[in-house]
């Protein structure tokens, strides 16, 4: 038996019969979970979206409370809106040559290197039916990592409705309390442009905000001070002119509400896909 | 036999630990342990793979080639591995992205492999499958005691609720932010281990080389 297991030919079977028993149950595991995990993830955003909106309510399903918000693609560049595949994916089309825009040193102030062309944008009606938030995705470099969060808007486009992030590495106690809900709170109400357009909120350290900018100026993190700045950065960047600074101007002038009357009366289905 | 399976089963969390003891899988041992929820599922996790591999590598051990054990062992861990890490994203999703690459490491974490070798490829089915489960159980003693010292001291929290209120929301407590970075592990690891071997004074190791006294004299400078 001993010398019969060592010979090639037994040891080629074994191999490839433990592969093919591994492959059989690795594949099966994967294929029958994925629609699960899938619902899951999709649940995951949906969740931060909400919760960066203040709508989240703890104990109804995330389906059901998400059935008021509508997934949009706007052209970075323009602010218009345009049409993309419901699986369209942010985060992969920044990293595809053809499908981002690499930034020049200077004006990547939030440290991303390359920009998506198209962004998505979530827009949520209250139960009249009128636009109540606009959720833009952001993203920018803190200290340690690229910190993924979202940005809610009142429907004029300016008034902060809340902010937070889903992903962060930033140090444990220290940058990593950007996700405390006291320092998230100081968030809502802020505003984000000056009556000139000029784009003024940023974080500052701790008390140092000048009182006539106290509408534009949050207080940073004690004890984190590259995270906060990367914090400021990456909102400056994302509401300024390369980010989502066209289409935000175009809410505020009412263009893109009526374009949008256009482009779509089906707002159903915008539920249904990947949010 | 009872006591045997006893012994199997409940030896390796304080007699032959394979943390304290054997110093293996300190690498995850550090990276879990900030908060208690997600050490219980990296235990778990690592329990399960340990009992499977050790079981399903025993029942196959007779037939495996020599030549290649090491590679076939590796794929029936690896297949666990990616086994358990489906089911977590599928039923435990929020955990499992805090425990994100570490699930996938168990595939590197000594233990597994080392019991594999040392002991399922000797021993029948069921005793290899105990042997798995104890040693899960002393790797997850190690691993809940360091989560419960980290999560409470660093967070002031266990299992994500708060037990002592911290200052930052308005209590007494002043978090000790050391705790939760993962150098803290390493302490509590070597207390843990002193105080072991200060109660089973045989896990002490002799000195590999005696150290002489100082003979240096004075007068030589």
């Amino acid at each position: 038996m001993a010398g019969n297991s060592e010979s090639i030919s037994k040891t080629l079977l074994v191999a490839f019969l433990v592969c093919v028993v591994c492959g059989v149950v690795v594949a099966t595991a994967a294929v029958s979970l994925r629609p699960v995990q899938e619902q899951n993830k999709l649940n995951d955003k949906r969740t931060n979206i909400l919760q960066a909106a203040g709508l989240y309510k703890a104990g109804v399903p995330v389906d059901e409370q998400f059935k008021s918000i509508e997934r949009k693609f706007v052209e970075i560049d323009t602010g218009k809106y345009v049409q993309e595949p419901e699986s369209y994916d942010q985060r992969k089309a920044a990293k595809d040559p053809k499908q981002s825009v690499r930034l020049p040193g200077d004006e990547d102030i939030a440290g991303i290197k390359t920009q998506a062309k198209v962004a998505e944008v979530y827009l949520a009606y209250d139960d009249q039916g009128k636009l109540s938030r606009i959720i833009l995705p952001v993203h920018g470099y803190g200290l340690w990592s690229t910190m993924y969060g979202f940005l809610a808007l009142q429907a004029d486009a300016n008034t902060i409705a809340g902010f937070g992030f889903y992903e962060q590495g930033e140090t444990p106690g220290l940058g990593g309390e950007v996700d405390n809900p006291k320092w998230k709170a100081q968030w809502p109400g802020k505003k984000l442009e000056d009556d000139q357009g000029d784009v003024e909120i940023q974080v500052v350290k701790h008390g140092t905000g000048s009182p006539s900018k106290a509408d534009y100026t949050i207080d940073g993190l004690a004890g984190a001070t590259l995270t906060t700045k990367g914090v400021s950065n990456l909102v400056r960047f994302w509401v300024g002119e390369d980010g989502f600074g066209p289409y935000l101007e175009r809410m505020r002038s009412g263009a893109a509400d009526s374009a949008e009357a256009q482009a779509s009366s089906k707002p159903a289905t915008s539920d249904k896909g990947e949010a | 036999m009872a006591e045997k399976t006893k012994d199997i089963l409940f030896g390796p969390i304080f007699d032959n630990n394979p943390i304290a003891l054997q110093i293996l899988g300190i690498c995850s041992a550090l990276a879990v342990t900030s908060n208690l929820s997600t050490t219980v599922t990296m235990c778990i996790a690592l329990t399960a793979v340990t009992a499977f591999s050790n079981l399903f590598v025993s029942m196959i051990r007779n037939t495996i080639p020599s030549s290649i054990r090491m590679i076939v062992q590796m794929v029936i861990i690896a297949s666990l591995v990616i086994v358990v890490d489906q089911f977590l994203r599928a039923y435990a999703y929020s955990i499992s992205k805090q425990l994100s690459v570490f699930v996938g490491l168990i595939i590197t974490n000594c233990i597994v492999m080392g019991r594999v070798e040392a002991y399922a490829m000797k021993n029948p089915p069921l005793p290899s499958f105990m042997d798995g489960v104890g040693n899960g159980l002393g790797y997850s003693f190690i691993l809940l005691c360091l989560g419960f010292i980290r999560e409470l001291l660093g967070a002031g929290s266990l299992f994500g609720h708060q037990v002592l209120p911290k200052i930052a929301d308005g209590g007494w407590y002043n978090t000790n932010g050391l705790l939760l970075l993962p150098p803290s592990a390493f302490f509590l690891i070597g207390l843990l281990i002193w105080g072991i071997r200060t109660w089973k004074k045989d896990q002490v190791e002799e000195d590999t080389f005696k150290i002489k006294a100082n003979t240096r004299v004075s007068d030589a400078f």
